[in-house]
C-alpha cells in the first residue's frame, strides 16, 4: 500500500461516535479518577480476601472487639464474634457488586426487549404495552419486595429477580423513546424494503444503535441496585448469614456503633465510595455520549 | 382542566385495583398466618378467631368482601393490634409520617434550589465544582448510613439531640436531614441544569438587553422558568420519601406508617399491610396528579389532553 492510499484511508476512516466519546471521557478528570478508585475497590474485593490469613465466617472468641490495627492481621478490627472485618468487608463487597451487576443485567434484558418491541411495532401494541408500564410505575414495588422477602425467605436468587423486575421499567421507557426516533431513519426503511422480518430488524439494527443510552443506563443502575440491596439487608431482609453484603454489615455496625464504631464506618465508607464512583462515571459517560448538555 | 382531572382519577382506578389484587394474592400465598404465635392455640380458639375475621371462608368470598369494604374506605380490623381498626392505625400514623415527609421536602427544596442556582450562575467555577461534588456525595450516602452516623456523633458522643422517639421539634432534626439530604442533592443538580439552560434562553437575553439588574433577571425572569423540572421531580420525590420513611422511622423509632408496615409484614397482619400499601398507592397517584396540574399552571405551553 503506498503512502497516498494510506493517507486517504486515514481520512476516510473518520471519527466514530465511540471514539469521540472516549476522547471526551478522557478529558473528564472526575470520571477518570472515579474509574481508578472503583477499579481499586473491585480489585480489592475480588483478590483482597486471599491476602488475609482470616476468613469471613470463623468466630474467634480470643479476639473480639479488636480495634483496627496491625495486630494479628486484623487490619480493620473484628466484631463481637471475633470475625475479621477486613475480610468481611471485602466479602460483602463481592456480594453487593455481584447483585448490582446481575440484577442490572436482568433489568437490561427485559427493558431493552420490551422497549424496542413496543417502540418498533408502534400503534395499538405500543399503546397497550406502555399503559402496562404506566400502571406498574404507580405500584409501590418496594413494599412488594419487602413482602416477598418476609414471606418466602431470604433467597439471593429472589433478590436478583425482584430487583431486576422492578428496574426494567425505566429502561423500557428510554429504549422505546430512542426506538421511535430511530424507526423513521432511512437505514431501517432499507432493511424493511430488503424483506428483513421485524425481530431481525430489532435485534440487528435497532438494538446496536441503542448501546450509547444503554451504557449510560447501566452505570447509573448498578449503584441504584446496590443501594436497594443494602436497604433490604439493612432492614434484615437481604442476604442471609453466613453470606454478607455491605448493607448487612452496615446494619450490624449500626447496632454496635457505640462500642465499635469501625464496624459501621468501614462498610459505610466502602459503600458510599462505590456509589459515588459509579455515579460520577455515569455522569461522565452521559456527557461524553450526549454532548449537547455540556 | 376539570375533565382532565376526572379522566386521570378514572385512570387511577384500574391501577389501584391491580395493586389491591396483587397485595391480596401475595399475602394469602405467603406461608404462615396471623395466628401462628409462639404457642399453639387450642383448635376451638383458633376456629373462633378465624370465624371472627372471616378467614374460614373461601378465598374468593374473602376477596369480594375486602373489595367491598375498601370501596367504602374501610380497611378492616388489624390482626396484630387487637380491637384497633386499620383506619385508626393509619389515622394515627399518617400525621407523623406526613410531618416528617413535608419537613424533608421543604428542607430539600429550600437548600437545594439556591445551591443549584449558585452553581449554575458560576458555571465551571469553584462554587460549581464544590456544590456538585457535595451533591454527588449526598446522592451516594444512603439515608440508612447517614442516620446511624448522625446518631453516633450528635446523640452518643455529644448529647445534643435525642437519638429517637417523638417529642418536640428537636426530635425531627436528624430524621429530616437523613431523609432530605439525598433529595436535596437531586434538587440541586436539577436546578443547576435547568438554570444553565434558562440563562441561555432568548427571554433572559431580552431581559438583560432591557438593562434590568442581574438580580431581577435571575429571580424574576429566570427562576420561575427554571423551576418546572423541579416541580415534575416532586412526583418521584414523594415516592422516594415514602420509601425512605420506612427505614428512617425504624431507625429513629418514630411511630409512623412506615413502622406499621414493617411490623405488619413481620407479623402477617394482612389487613394492616394491605391497608398501608393501598394508602401509599392512593397517596402516590394523588400526588402525581397534583404535580401534573401544578406543572400545567406553571407552564402554559403544557396542554391537558
Amino acid at each position: 500500500m503506498n503512502a497516498r492510499a494510506e493517507t486517504l484511508e486515514r481520512a476516510v476512516r473518520g471519527r466514530s461516535l465511540w471514539r469521540d466519546a472516549l476522547v471526551r471521557l478522557r478529558a473528564n478528570r472526575a470520571a477518570i479518577a472515579s474509574l481508578a478508585v472503583l477499579g481499586v475497590i473491585v480489585a480489592a474485593c475480588v483478590a483482597g480476601p486471599w491476602f488475609s490469613p482470616h476468613d469471613h465466617f470463623t468466630q474467634d472468641y480470643g479476639a473480639i472487639w479488636v480495634e483496627p490495627g496491625l495486630a494479628d492481621a486484623h487490619w480493620f478490627g473484628t466484631d463481637g464474634l471475633g470475625r475479621d472485618l477486613f475480610v468481611r468487608a471485602l466479602e460483602g463487597g463481592r456480594m453487593s457488586l455481584l447483585i448490582g451487576l446481575v440484577a442490572t443485567l436482568v433489568s437490561l434484558v427485559i427493558g431493552v426487549v420490551y422497549g424496542a418491541t413496543a417502540g418498533y411495532l408502534g400503534g395499538r401494541v405500543d399503546g397497550v404495552m406502555m399503559r402496562i408500564v404506566d400502571i406498574l410505575y404507580a405500584m409501590p414495588f418496594l413494599f412488594f419486595v419487602i413482602l416477598l422477602m418476609v414471606f418466602f425467605g431470604r433467597n439471593i436468587l429472589l433478590i436478583f429477580v425482584a430487583i431486576g423486575a422492578i428496574n426494567w421499567l425505566d429502561m423500557a421507557r428510554i429504549v422505546r423513546g430512542q426506538t421511535l426516533a430511530l424507526k423513521g431513519q432511512p437505514f431501517i426503511e432499507a432493511a424493511r424494503m430488503a424483506g428483513a422480518p421485524a425481530p431481525a430488524i430489532i435485534a440487528r439494527h435497532i438494538v446496536p444503535n441503542l448501546l450509547g443510552v444503554v451504557a449510560v443506563y447501566i452505570t447509573l443502575t448498578i449503584p441504584q441496585v446496590i443501594l436497594f440491596e443494602s436497604f433490604l439487608s439493612f432492614l434484615g431482609l437481604g442476604v442471609a448469614e453466613p453470606a454478607t453484603s455491605w448493607g448487612a454489615l452496615i446494619k450490624d455496625g449500626a447496632d454496635e456503633m457505640g462500642r465499635a464504631p469501625w464496624l459501621l464506618v468501614v462498610p459505610a465508607v466502602l459503600l458510599a465510595a462505590t456509589l459515588f464512583c459509579f455515579n460520577f462515571i455515569g455522569d461522565g459517560l452521559r456527557d461524553a455520549l450526549d454532548p449537547k448538555d455540556r | 382542566m376539570l375533565g382532565y382531572t376526572l379522566r386521570r382519577l378514572a385512570g387511577a382506578v384500574p391501577t389501584l385495583f391491580i395493586l389491591l389484587t396483587l397485595a391480596f394474592v401475595m399475602m394469602r400465598a405467603a406461608p404462615g398466618g396471623p395466628f401462628d404465635g409462639d404457642r399453639e392455640l387450642p383448635p376451638q380458639v383458633r376456629a373462633n378467631l378465624e370465624a371472627k375475621y372471616h378467614l374460614d371462608e373461601p378465598l374468593y368470598v374473602q376477596y369480594g368482601r375486602y373489595l367491598w369494604d375498601v370501596a367504602r374506605f374501610d380497611f378492616g380490623p388489624s390482626f396484630q393490634y387487637r380491637d384497633v381498626s386499620v383506619n385508626d392505625l393509619i389515622a394515627s400514623g399518617f400525621p407523623v409520617s406526613a410531618t416528617l415527609g413535608a419537613a424533608s421536602l421543604a428542607f430539600a427544596l429550600i437548600l437545594g434550589v439556591p445551591l443549584g442556582m449558585a452553581a449554575a450562575l458560576r458555571q465551571n467555577g469553584a462554587i460549581d465544582y464544590t456544590a456538585m461534588t457535595a451533591a454527588m456525595l449526598g446522592i451516594s450516602i444512603p439515608n440508612f448510613v447517614l442516620a446511624p452516623l448522625m446518631i453516633l456523633v450528635f446523640a452518643v458522643y455529644n448529647d445534643w439531640l435525642p437519638a429517637g422517639g417523638l417529642g418536640g421539634p428537636q426530635h425531627y432534626v436528624m430524621p429530616v436531614i437523613a431523609l432530605g439530604t439525598a433529595m436535596m442533592a437531586y434538587v440541586a443538580r436539577l436546578a443547576r441544569a435547568s438554570m444553565i439552560e434558562v440563562m441561555r434562553s432568548n427571554h433572559v437575553r431580552t431581559a438583560r438587553a432591557k438593562g434590568l439588574s442581574a438580580a431581577r433577571v435571575v429571580w424574576v425572569h429566570a427562576l420561575p422558568a427554571a423551576l418546572t423540572p423541579i416541580v415534575s421531580f416532586l412526583g418521584p420525590a414523594a415516592a422516594g420519601i415514602i420509601t425512605g420513611s420506612v427505614v428512617i422511622e425504624t431507625i429513629f423509632g418514630i411511630p409512623g406508617l412506615g413502622q406499621f408496615f414493617v411490623s405488619g409484614a413481620l407479623n402477617r397482619d394482612y389487613t394492616l399491610v394491605m391497608g398501608v400499601v393501598l394508602f401509599y398507592g392512593i397517596l402516590i397517584v394523588g400526588f402525581n396528579l397534583l404535580v401534573d396540574l401544578l406543572y400545567g399552571w406553571l407552564d402554559p405551553r403544557v396542554a391537558y389532553r
